[in-house]
């Protein structure tokens, strides 16, 4: 059960039950859907920025306790940063679910809880997805982005 | 736990199935047939594998094994043209196969069994070779709401290159046939029904003598998706008078890559080939070709030959456990399983219809069906957690997803008792 213990950290399993920044955002200046066709979840996520600064961040869709819990706190994470440090934040944190020896730089913050995710491989999309779908939504990509 | 097979006195090892039929169809005893299967001896992350994956694809009895690795260690070789003693070995072995499914699903002729490569492929092979000709502007296939993405996909491009509808019986809370409504949509524009025998998710078996009944009333043909229901049931083509019916190996407890449809010779004659290739011509010049004789001409190209040899011995497998033992097993764990999930509470079944196959979709209120699919791996039990290939389905019960165990003839109580705790503990992990 520690490998599972590592997957669902009680942060995690907080933020699925109660999912941050949890809904659509009006007068959204930026916003993508995102879809994983192999467990059909979908996820649009909402962006305001003023200038190059993010200034709010809402989701919506349906998913895994890792999923949701993952939007949710990247919702948090991100608010305030410019677009190079959500994108230094993002690879930082790939590098983290993906098992990759840590590199310096950004500071991932309450996200390290995701390390667990690294032993369970087929996961690692859902940790993704979100992110994933706030690239394209700061890159104002008007297909759905797919994890496959 | 028995010990495995027994060593008879030609120093053969004698598999459940032999000794089931050697006592004359003694009770159905599922701890004997484990030992045919070797896969299921394993242990994955330190506990015993719970294996309750079947609907995707069942595992494999040692006879099947046995049987392609003496294919390819003796008799390998191309068939239907070779002169050699090989060829010949092989090609009596793959059309002694062809005669196995013939006999399992009481089939008349050899020309109606065609060797594709699972039920996909023959869904396909009918779709734009029996409908895609006949199909005009206006005319309707009629589908489920039940079916699997592979019975509603090639419905749509044949419909999408003739300009003909796709027509979708609904059902009810059940998961049933809504059969009312199946009857008022057959109407003079109906060219063809292709229905699902057993539901891939929920387990529904559907009334479909009476589908065929009443789309023959109207001299209407029918398709029947038979992936889910040739492990679990009799299927006899002649009784139930269909038109075609398509199943898989995999599921059946052979090999992949190898399937079969069975079709009306009267259809298949009328049918151009699915695609082009060798075997299944008679003569080609850069003019004129001409086609192979049934089932030759649907079948282009080398087969899976040790597939073909691979099915018919798990079809043997089955026949030689008998029926009656394992299909009462199989209910025997459908019921103790939707019984003790009934009892969890936040736990909903997905599929209730009175007549089920051994199949069980549920949902956990407020637990996404991957992680109730991740926590059982790592309890050894694997299950599928999805929408099964019938997003559609998944949309009529308002679920993105369901996660599905399902049983197959060597599973036990214990391992369906070991579900219903492991579920207990997702829970406990959500909590």
């Amino acid at each position: 059960m520690s490998e599972l213990g590592d997957l669902y950290q009680e942060v995690i399993l907080d933020h699925n039950k109660r999912p941050r920044n949890f809904r659509a955002l009006p007068g959204a200046d930026h916003r993508a859907v995102g879809h994983n066709p192999l467990c059909g979840d979908r996820m649009t996520i909402y962006l305001k920025l003023d200038g190059d600064v993010v200034t709010e961040v809402t989701f919506e869709g349906s998913g895994c306790a890792i999923s949701k819990a993952s939007a949710s706190m990247m919702t948090e994470s991100i608010k305030g940063k410019t677009r190079a440090q959500v994108e230094a934040l993002f690879k930082k944190f790939h590098g983290l679910v993906t098992g990759e020896p840590p590199a310096s730089g950004a500071d991932l913050g309450k996200l390290v809880v995701f390390s667990g995710v690294s032993e369970f491989p087929v996961r690692v999309k859902c940790a993704t997805l979100a992110w994933h779908t706030l690239r394209a939504a700061l890159e104002e990509r008007t297909e759905a982005v797919s994890t496959e | 736990m028995r010990t495995a097979g027994e060593r008879s006195a030609g120093g053969q090892i004698a598999g459940a199935a032999t000794r089931a039929s050697a006592s004359g169809g003694r009770a159905f005893d599922p701890l004997a047939v484990r030992e045919d299967f070797p896969i299921l001896r394993q242990k994955v992350y330190g506990k015993p594998l719970v294996y309750l994956d079947n609907a995707a694809t069942t595992h494999k009895p040692r006879v099947v094994i046995e049987a392609i690795e003496r294919f390819y260690e003796n008799d390998n070789s191309n068939i239907h043209r070779g002169l050699h003693a090989l060829s010949e070995r092989a090609t009596a072995a793959f059309e002694a196969a062809r005669d196995t499914v013939r006999r399992t699903l009481n089939a008349a002729d050899l020309r109606e069994i065609v060797f594709t490569r699972g039920t996909t492929e023959a869904i396909n092979l009918v779709a734009q070779s029996f409908a895609r000709p006949r199909l005009r502007p206006g005319d309707e296939i009629v589908i489920s709401t039940l079916e699997h993405h592979s019975n509603i996909v090639p419905w749509q491009m044949v419909c999408e290159a003739t300009g003909a509808r796709l027509r979708v019986i609904p059902i009810g809370e059940a998961g049933e046939l809504d059969m009312k409504a199946y009857e008022a949509l057959l109407g003079p524009r109906t060219r063809l029904v292709a229905i699902v025998h057993v539901s891939n998710a929920l387990g529904t078996i559907n009334p479909v003598e009476r589908v065929i009944e009443a789309a023959h009333a109207r001299g209407i043909p029918v398709l029947l998706d038979g992936a889910q229901a040739v492990a679990h049931m009799k299927v006899d083509v002649r009784a139930l008078d269909c038109d075609f019916y398509a199943f898989s190996g995999h599921k059946v407890y052979g090999p992949t890559g190898i399937g079969v449809l069975y079709g009306k010779v009267e259809h298949l004659e009328a049918m151009p080939p699915y695609q082009g290739g060798g075997d299944m011509i008679a003569s080609v010049t850069f003019e004129k070709t001409t086609w192979n004789r049934l089932p030759y001409k649907f079948e282009a190209g080398t087969p899976h030959i040790a597939g073909g040899i691979g099915l018919a011995a798990a079809l043997d497998y089955l026949d030689r456990l008998g029926l009656e033992g394992r299909a009462a097993h199989e209910q025997d764990l459908l019921v103790r399983a939707t019984a003790a999930l009934r009892a969890i509470p936040r736990v909903r079944i997905i599929g209730t219809a009175p007549a089920k196959a051994s199949v069980l979709s549920f949902v956990i209120d407020g637990i996404h069906p991957h992680d109730i699919g991740t926590i059982l791996d790592r309890d050894g039990i694997a299950i599928r957690a999805g929408h099964h290939c019938t997003q559609p389905l998944m949309d009529r019960f308002g679920v993105p997803a369901t996660a599905r165990a399902s049983f197959a003839l060597y599973n036990t109580r214990d391992e369906v008792d070991a579900l219903a705790k492991g579920v207990a503990r997702v829970i406990e992990v959500f909590s």
